[in-house]
């Protein structure tokens, strides 16, 4: 069995006639694995993490066939009894370390709460278990880093104490929404280094979500690709980067600049991804596609598995046999 | 040359004016506010012709009259008598002038002068403007009630006194307001073109810099409106703002205190009507503050 | 901290001469002679008026006139009331326990009302609660407390009978100042009944004096708090899975807290300003009642150091709301 399995996941803003922002996404992440996300801003990749470990407020609406994680539904789940297993067995790590921390309390105060409400562990316990915890995270004068406040740290150090927080209790499953962004790119590799260490030691499964191919290649083992709420393409991570097959895949790779030797400009996508009310009556990249054809603008394709994943796409890219 | 005239009307960019109607009648509290405001107006300008009698006449056998729905009320006093025998509703209309003339003088005669002392704190950052701004901490350092009692302690009570009073005590948040825009714009580029064209310190402060700080004291005197009017009549109460048997909302209510037990109306109705004038100016501030400072209103 | 806390004194003293300079020149300025105002007639015989000049100094130029008045309240000497012939700093101090204890009460009422009703009206942002709580406000910020407090008395005093209508205490009981706390001596005393008569003497003048502050507080919590909850360590605290309570009042109201207590500091002027007007209609012992007396009573020496004890007063509470506010906003503490 899957550690995560998501079936049919939607999430609405609004009533449930409105335009999803997740649209019935189908997603698995087995143990010890590391599934990426990749997408631009505002396909819908933060949002499914969100609504997974029930993050999302009204207006929000979360529907889904199931949303498996360990065994259980996370969403048939209470208040209460999610509690117990977000932030422990299920933790996230966010995209600005700079604010994620809260900027009233002290390192070691806010990395124990969640020993002490996770673990049980009080005082003496609980502070040489953080200090551990933040040795691990490699920061240097763990013991005074404890008693400093976040604005005190730089951005490399707060996601280091954000990562410290997100492991103390040793979750199964460990999800980093865009944890380098909003770094120096010095500090980018040193935390994706940190982030993948851990994810072997403790053999916990990892989603990454992330806009940077590279990362991707260098870190992932399958990749699922998000467009306007919906996974475009799903696939193992060797395979996608040398043979694409979805014409938005194709597109993201094209514009990464070492993909693009020899050209003067990168290649991009014209347009941008769809809005709310401006949706496309077909496929929901036709507007943008360079292949679209004039099927594509009627019907939406669905997510069809193929020989190497599953794509999208009337028309996938570089299959050896054709689909009819 | 016919493409012109079929364009739609609402692509364009609306009027300023326009546009900041329609984001203040979006606030349903700031338009009820303004429509009480002009009735207030209204009363207070046509005073004699509105009010039903003399406020200071005396009807010596109608003393203390209930309104006019109780029992033992009279007609032709709608709101009843006070303790003399005076018509309230005469006296309350006639306190509009009274309240709004203290307000609107008081408001002018320290928003001016905030303005200019504001600008030269602002423009002279370095001795005039730390001093300036020093002297107005001082004068923060006291409740604006506690000082205005004190000035009119020395002063003696009355009218002019009590708006002079109210004036020096809303002086330092204009200064302080003033001060701190002036201080936001002097950085942006369009104040240094003006220097580089060669605008004359005159020009700089008073065309390029301060129609930009214009927003935040408009608010600041519509509040500071409400607050004179409360101020105005807390001096009143006190016997020390204006004398009786002037109609002041505030006298008038310190004078009705000994009647508390025998007749509610001349205790309510004063107190009614200062705190639904206050209430209305506060609405409308509201309203302008997020007409006129979409920033704010954005922070909300 | 500690340089946190010196760099705050220093701007204190400046300040605290500037208000020595004002309440100097109120007295200057007088219209007319001061020696015929204070004595309150016209026509004083010369050689008496001469006498009052050299008494009260006033035959000095000025510049001596403000050392000597700056060397008189260096030796604590504030002078004597006109009226009373005490002297001013044990008037003062007999009464400002009454103020005090009514402002406490009053900032008791205030805060836990007002933090209550804008965190729950900022957790159901749009819910009629809220409006209901902004609707409050924004009635209770406009209010005129005079009047607020007489209709109070005339409804639960005159109407309802079920509290008293001014003082601190019944005059039945005869309780003795140890504190100056009318709600801890009544409990020191061995009177029967003395301390709920106090409390309940002093339960509309802490209402009247607590709306403006409660309606400040409960405003500024509901759009601090409304500003915290969109922030990203709310989510973070979420995403540990700690409870609804946890998040709300642990990690959101701290840095909430933050603006409400500016506020809070700022209002503490407004208090002793409300405390003038409410002492006045409940003839409450206290130094706002005393100060609109000697007002009345031309007694100026009072009235001149009077406003310095409270201006003092004022600028000393908002020297520890600043303090307080490094305390609870680590940023600020570690500023240089």
């Amino acid at each position: 069995m899957s550690l995560l399995d998501i079936k049919n996941l939607s999430v609405r803003f609004g009533d449930a006639t409105a335009i999803p922002v997740v649209d019935g996404l189908d997603l698995c992440v087995e143990k010890g694995e590391v599934l990426a996300i990749v997408g631009e801003s505002g396909s819908g990749k933060s949002v499914t993490m969100m609504a997974l470990t029930g993050l999302i407020d009204a207006p929000g609406i979360v529907t889904a066939d199931s949303l498996q994680f360990d065994g259980t539904d996370m969403l048939r789940l209470k208040g209460r009894q999610r509690r117990h297993i977000v932030g422990k067995d299920l933790s996230m790590v966010f995209q600005d370390p700079m604010t994620a921390l809260n900027p009233s309390f002290t390192v070691g105060f806010q990395i124990e709460e969640v020993l002490r409400q996770h673990l049980n562990l009080k005082g003496q316990a609980a502070r040489q278990r953080a200090l551990q915890l933040l040795d691990r995270v490699e920061i240097p004068a763990a013991a005074s880093s404890l008693n400093a406040y976040p604005h005190q740290l730089s951005g490399g150090m707060s996601q280091r104490v954000a990562i410290a927080m997100a492991i103390a209790a040793e979750p199964k499953l460990l999800i980093a929404d865009e944890p380098t962004t909003a770094l120096d790119v010095t500090i980018q590799a040193q935390i994706m280094d940190l982030l993948v260490g851990l994810q072997r030691e403790q053999n916990m499964g990892l989603v990454l979500i992330t806009h940077d191919l590279a990362v991707v290649a260098e870190t992932a083992q399958r990749v699922c690709v998000m467009y306007a709420g919906q996974a475009v393409e799903i696939g193992n991570v060797p395979q996608l980067f040398s043979a694409p097959s979805h014409p938005y895949t194709e597109a993201l790779l094209k514009a990464i600049p070492e993909h693009s030797q020899g050209q003067r400009r990168l290649t991009t996508l014209p347009g941008i991804v769809p809005g709310r009310y401006d949706r496309p009556m077909g496929c929901l990249l036709s507007p943008r596609c360079p292949y679209a054809q004039a099927h594509c603008r009627e019907q939406r394709p669905t997510l069809d598995a193929h020989e190497r994943g599953a794509a999208r796409c009337f028309y996938p890219l570089n299959l050896t046999a054709e689909v009819a | 040359m016919t493409t012109q005239a079929t364009l739609d009307p609402s692509l364009f960019y609306p009027s300023p004016l326009k546009e900041f109607w329609q984001a203040f009648a979006h606030n349903k509290g700031a338009v009820a506010g303004l429509a009480f405001m002009i009735l207030l107006v209204i009363c207070a300008l046509f005073a004699p012709w509105i009010a039903p009698h003399d406020p200071s006449e005396q009807y010596r056998e109608f003393l203390l009259t209930p309104p006019a729905w109780l029992e033992g009320g009279q007609l032709q006093f709608l709101l009843g008598t006070d303790e003399v025998g005076r018509d309230l509703l005469s006296r309350l209309i006639h306190g509009a002038r009274l309240s709004l003339l203290i307000g609107l003088a008081s408001v002018l005669m320290s928003l001016i002068p905030g303005i200019l002392l504001g600008l030269v704190a602002g423009f002279f950052p370095r001795l005039l403007g730390p001093s300036i701004m020093r002297l107005m901490d001082i004068m923060l350092a006291l409740p604006s009630l506690l000082l205005a009692v004190a000035i009119v302690a020395i002063l003696g009570p009355g009218l002019i006194n009590t708006i002079f009073a109210i004036a020096i005590v809303s002086l330092p948040s204009y200064v302080r307001l003033t001060r701190a825009a002036v201080m936001g714009e002097l950085n942006r580029d369009y104040v240094t073109a003006a220097r580089l064209a060669g605008a004359s310190l005159p020009r700089l402060m008073f065309i390029t810099v301060l129609p930009n700080c214009m927003a935040p004291l408009i608010v600041q005197a519509t509040l500071s409106f409400s607050s004179a009017i409360l101020d105005a009549a807390a001096l009143g109460f006190l016997g020390l703002g204006v004398q009786p048997p002037t109609p002041e909302w505030g006298t008038m209510l310190a004078s009705a205190r000994d009647y508390i037990e025998r007749a509610w109306w001349v205790v309510s109705l004063p107190g009614l009507t200062i705190l639904l004038s206050v209430l209305a100016i506060n609405l409308m501030g509201d309203g302008l503050r997020d007409a006129l400072d979409p920033k704010l209103k954005n922070a909300q | 901290m500690f340089a946190f806390i010196a760099r705050r004194l220093g701007l204190l003293i400046p300040t605290f001469f500037g208000v020595t300079l004002l309440t100097f020149a109120l007295i200057r300025m007088i219209p007319g002679d001061p020696v015929e105002v204070m004595m309150g007639e016209r026509r004083v015989d010369p050689e008496m008026h001469a006498q009052a000049m050299e008494r009260l100094g006033l035959n000095k130029p000025l510049y001596a006139q403000y050392f000597d008045y700056i060397g008189k309240l260096a030796q604590g000497d504030l002078g004597e009331s006109l009226r009373t012939r005490t002297s001013v700093w044990d008037e003062f101090t007999t009464l400002f326990p009454a103020t005090l204890e009514l402002s406490l009460a009053a900032l008791l009422f205030a805060g836990t009302l007002g933090l209550i009703a804008g965190v729950i009206a900022a957790l159901k942002r749009g819910s009629l609660f809220d409006h209901g709580v902004m609707g409050i406000s924004l009635a209770g910020y406009s209010m005129p407390i005079f009047w607020w407090g007489l209709l109070l008395i005339m409804f639960f005093s005159v109407w309802l009978g079920w509290t008293p209508v001014s003082g601190r205490i019944d005059l039945l009981y005869d309780i003795p100042p140890v504190t100056g706390f009318m709600l801890i001596d009544t409990l020191l005393s061995d009177e029967e009944g003395a301390f709920v008569d106090a409390l309940r003497h002093l339960i509309l003048p802490a209402i009247v004096l607590g709306t403006i502050p409660l309606a400040v507080i409960a405003r500024m919590t509901r759009s601090a708090m409304l500003e915290v909850l969109r922030e990203d360590y709310v989510r973070t605290a979420r995403a540990k899975g700690l409870s609804p309570a946890r998040v709300v009042f642990v990690h959101g109201l701290r840095n909430a807290l933050i603006p409400v207590l500016t506020v809070f500091g700022l209002q503490v002027g407004a208090l002793l300003a409300g405390a003038v007007l409410t002492e006045t209609i409940f003839s409450w012992p206290g130094i706002g009642k005393w100060l609109i007396e000697s007002i009345g009573a031309r007694d100026y020496p009072v009235v001149q150091n009077g406003i310095l004890l409270i201006a003092c007063l004022v600028i000393l509470v908002n020297f520890v709301v600043d303090i307080l506010y490094g305390l609870a906003n680590p940023r600020i503490r570690h500023q240089r």
